[in-house]
């Protein structure tokens, strides 16, 4: 697999006006120093923004390189591409679910829960033409919130992780929060909205990218009634599940978000109108 | 009757600032103290610092922890207060004046709606981020805004080499 690893430095000194930076509209926040990496894990990348004193400190780049370890770990487990990984196994019908991983079981429970928190349009079970389970919509998040544990441990420090379009982020010690850009699913050079969000997630699902790959698990049809889904809750996993559960449900997602408690997004539907929400805990 | 009525429009600035969220779609103008879904929990400073010197005795009560901030509070005075708009004074909050706009009607106050926000991005991000984040309606060009992520439809692999994300992770920030 490719593991192609940039890494990209910020600076220490703290930016003023005149900034190179700001003629390019990515202005740093002043202050604290920065520090970014980037590596293609499960066909995609993960991006690792960090913030605070020590965001220069080998022990920050040591705990980063253990997150993306685990993030490798997780997709040779539950790649449904890679022949001798436990879920092609589990598909295969060579392993029982009962004596699967303790982290395959807890997947397929967390499967079962978003079933049962969608009314069943998020659906692990039929989510492919062909009738297999595949948690893959949920195993991503699952495994950077996993994965995440290794920043925790680390006192003074705020991290943004974008794993292919879905944030987790937890508050520099400035409070500072972070600014999320929602993509346009139209013009995806543009951003729709922007948010501030110091600990939670963003999760965005949609057909922008890879077109018209979610199914109705009731008609096994692409769904194409909404562009794009974007949830902003205090959960990775369940902003993404709910994201990928309003594409499923096509324009009636309008209503349902309403029931979203604690979360906010937008919905942008296949005539280009957007549907914001925010609804209080 | 209408110092009676400004005054309890003007407390309930505070009682807004600690109740208020825009549940209705496209208010856009977000503020909101309410704890963070999170568990943040922090900076939900009671809202009423009034300037204004009210002493109604109304304010506190930051054990609700729902409600929209709209009419739920009976003005108790008893006597009935003229249908009509009042506009109570404006209130020095920590993170900005906030004026507050009432609606009387039947002696009643029916809604309560906030005119005056605080402006200035950074502190408006700041009162965000200890509620629920609000999405702004403005829509940028990519690089036009502080933006330090994005979030959209899965990047594959290729796509992201032509991802704002992956200009931003260059900028290193």
């Amino acid at each position: 697999m490719s593991t192609a690893t940039q890494e990209h430095r910020g600076t220490d000194e703290p930016h003023d006006q005149a900034a190179p930076g700001r003629d390019r509209g990515v202005t740093p926040a002043p202050g604290l120093p920065h520090r970014a990496w980037v590596e293609q894990i499960m066909g995609m990348p993960i991006s690792v923004h960090v913030r605070g004193p020590r965001a220069r400190d080998e022990v920050v780049a040591a705990a980063v390189a253990d997150l993306f370890d685990e993030l490798r770990a997780v997709d040779a487990r539950f790649s449904p591409y890679r022949e001798d990984s436990e879920l092609r196994h589990l598909q295969r019908g060579e392993v029982d679910l009962a004596d699967a991983s303790d982290e395959m079981r807890e997947v397929e429970r967390l499967c079962r829960t978003a079933w049962a928190r969608t009314d069943g349009w998020f659906d692990a079970w039929h989510s492919r033409p062909d009738g297999l389970f595949d948690p893959t919509g949920l195993t991503k998040t699952w495994g950077v919130a996993r994965a995440a544990r290794h920043l925790d441990r680390l006192p003074g420090l705020g991290y943004a992780i974008g794993a292919g379009g879905d944030v987790l982020l937890t508050p520099p010690p400035d409070g500072e929060p972070w600014l999320i850009g929602i993509e346009d699913p139209r013009d995806r050079s543009r951003v729709l909205a922007t948010v501030p969000v110091s600990e939670g997630a963003v999760a965005t699902s949609g057909t922008a990218a890879r077109g018209a790959h979610i199914l109705d698990p009731r008609t096994g049809a692409p769904t194409t009634q909404l562009l794009a889904a974007s949830v902003v809750g205090p959960s990775l996993l369940w902003a993404d599940v709910f994201a990928t559960a309003a594409i499923a449900r096509g324009a009636s997602a309008v209503d349902w978000v309403s029931t979203l408690h604690g979360t906010s997004g937008l919905l942008v539907l296949a005539d280009g109108s957007v549907h914001r929400w925010a609804n209080a805990v | 009757m209408r110092r009676i009525v400004i005054a309890i429009a003007s407390t309930i600035t505070g009682l807004v600032l600690l109740f208020s969220w825009p549940t209705s779609l496209n208010r856009g103008a977000a503020l909101a103290a309410q704890p963070a879904a999170g568990g943040t929990g922090s900076g939900t400073s009671s809202g009423s610092t009034g300037s204004t010197g009210t002493s109604s005795g109304t304010s506190g009560g930051s054990g609700a922890s729902s409600g929209t901030g709209k009419g739920s509070t009976s003005a108790q005075s008893g006597s009935s207060a003229k249908d009509g708009t009042y506009t109570g004074g404006t209130a020095q909050t920590r993170y900005g004046p906030v004026t507050v706009q009432i609606t009387v009607k039947g002696g009643a106050i029916s809604d309560a709606q906030a005119t005056n926000y605080p402006n200035g991005s950074r502190t408006d991000q700041r009162i965000n981020a200890y509620a629920i984040p609000v999405l702004n309606q403005e829509v940028v060009q990519a690089g036009n805004a502080n933006i330090q992520m994005v979030s959209g439809a899965t990047f594959t692999s290729y796509g992201y080499l032509q991802s704002l994300q992956s200009a931003l992770d260059k900028a290193g920030l």
